[in-house]
């Protein structure tokens, strides 16, 4: 038997080629686990992707790289796509990667949004059953890890607004199993022993697998029956956690929640002031009103001439009186024509200017004497002259 | 004084305030409301000035809250 050999090179380049010709290989997804991972300073990376069986190495290019919207590192658990070549050089195939997912976000968001349309369909979402957050604190509950920036950010912004304030930390795992459990925990304890007026539960910022306990139904449920308010601080502003719906207020950062939970003295004391000021005016503008009240009273006629209304009076009754006085005057006058010109119509048909002109009435035993018939002789008869009486006797 | 004290308070000083604003008290009421207001101002800011500064960290041990002290830096 014949055998024609062939160089190393020769065997990998056709290999190489083998692969390359290959749908599949060109164009694969793979997820595993990242291990091993190198950030060279060329830029490139290079890691190990493995299950639990098998590996794979895998090389992700500079210009690749740059594009990644996480940091790699090692025990994520990834999804990887590139082709699947050789490296003729070392003889070794492996994946030439230009993108990676974090494996298990998808199913993460989902769980997210499943969980949170229970609990929002359930009510633990509704405006009405939140609680507010006191005025004051006498003590502010911090459930949050003991070591870290969030717990530093919370005290240091708290004691700027209140130099006095009254902190208490209930340290708690804010991430990893079991970390959820503890949180819900600790915020029964807080309610059950009465440990603060308001309770800050939070944790800094990080990937969502990190965030995940404040995903979690327990801690969910722990927030919506805690009878103390609660104050959700979880990552930074974009990241929303099931813990900020549940939360009686959402602070978009543990600085914020602070800012929220702690009431700035200095403007507390301003306001005490301004109360005290708005009290001060309004007394004494009342008083003042009183006073221009009296003043007007004090400079009314009323008091300063007393007399003028008499006097008033006096005028009018003055002038009733001359009415009445003219009045008088002209009925008189009129009453006084009248039997002037009654007395000049008796005066003309008085029989007495008769008697002027002559004629005589006769009377005999006092009753005038109308016709001769009357008279019989020696009749004595009283004769009526103007300007007298004679005695007569009939012949 | 608690702190539910130091809410209310602030509340019943600020109802004061807007009644002595609205003018339909008489002087003798108005003096009284006055007066009253200026005692709850005291005492809030009383609350204020007598609070003590803690930060601490409540620790379990053998099963029991333990408070101490907690410094940050």
């Amino acid at each position: 038997m014949k055998y024609n050999a062939v160089t190393v090179t020769q065997l990998n380049k056709y290999i190489k080629d083998r692969f390359e010709e290959d749908e599949n290989l060109n164009a694969i997804l793979v997820k595993g686990e990242i291990s091993n991972f190198k950030n060279h300073y060329t830029g490139h990376l290079y890691f190990t992707l493995k299950d639990e069986n098998s590996l794979i190495k895998c090389i992700m290019f500079k210009s690749y790289a740059e594009r990644l919207a996480f940091k790699p590192k090692d025990g994520m658990k990834v999804m990887v796509f590139g082709a699947v070549s050789v490296f003729e050089r070392d003889g070794v195939y492996q994946i030439y990667a230009k993108s990676l997912l974090e494996d298990g976000m998808g199913d993460l968001h989902e769980q997210f949004e499943q969980l949170k349309a229970k609990l929002e369909k359930e009510g633990l979402f509704d405006e009405t059953h939140k609680k507010p957050i006191p005025l004051y604190p006498k003590v502010v509950g911090v459930l949050t890890s003991q070591t870290g920036a969030v717990i530093r950010d919370i005290i240091n912004v708290s004691t700027r607004r209140n130099p006095n304030v009254y902190i208490r930390l209930l340290p708690v795992p804010v991430q990893g199993p079991g970390a959820a459990e503890r949180i819900a925990e600790k915020i029964k304890m807080m309610n059950e022993q009465k440990l603060a007026d308001v309770i800050i539960v939070g944790r800094g910022g990080g990937s969502l697998e990190d965030l995940w306990p404040f995903n979690e139904e327990i801690v969910a449920r722990a927030i919506y029956e805690s009878e103390l308010p609660i104050i959700s601080a979880v990552g930074h502003e974009t990241d929303f956690t099931i813990a900020d719906f549940v939360a009686d207020l959402r602070a978009p950062t543990p600085s914020a929640a602070a800012e929220l939970a702690v009431p700035d003295v200095y403007d507390l004391k301003q306001k005490i002031i301004n109360y005290q000021n708005r009290c001060r005016i309004s007394l004494k503008k009342q008083i003042e009103l009183m006073r221009l009240k009296f003043e007007k009273c004090v400079k009314s006629r009323a008091f300063t001439d007393p007399m003028r209304r008499i006097r008033d009076m006096d005028v009018v009754l003055d002038s009733y009186v001359q009415k009445m006085e003219n009045k008088m005057k002209h009925i008189q006058k009129e009453k006084q024509s009248k039997y002037i010109e009654l007395v000049a119509k008796l005066d003309t048909l008085s029989p007495l200017k008769t008697l002027t002109r002559g004629y005589v009435l006769t009377e005999k035993d006092g009753v005038l004497v109308k016709s001769a018939k009357d008279l019989k002789v020696n009749d004595e008869v009283k004769l009526r002259f103007h300007d007298g009486e004679k005695i007569a006797r009939v012949n | 004084m608690s702190k539910e004290n130091f809410e209310e308070s602030m509340k019943t000083l600020e109802a004061i305030v807007s009644e002595l604003e609205n003018g339909n008290l008489n002087l003798d009421e108005s003096v009284k409301k006055f007066e009253e207001g200026m005692k709850i101002a005291k005492q809030c800011n009383t609350i204020l000035e007598n609070a003590e500064k803690k930060i601490t960290i409540l620790l379990e041990k053998d099963g029991e809250l333990k408070e101490e002290d907690f410094d940050a830096e």
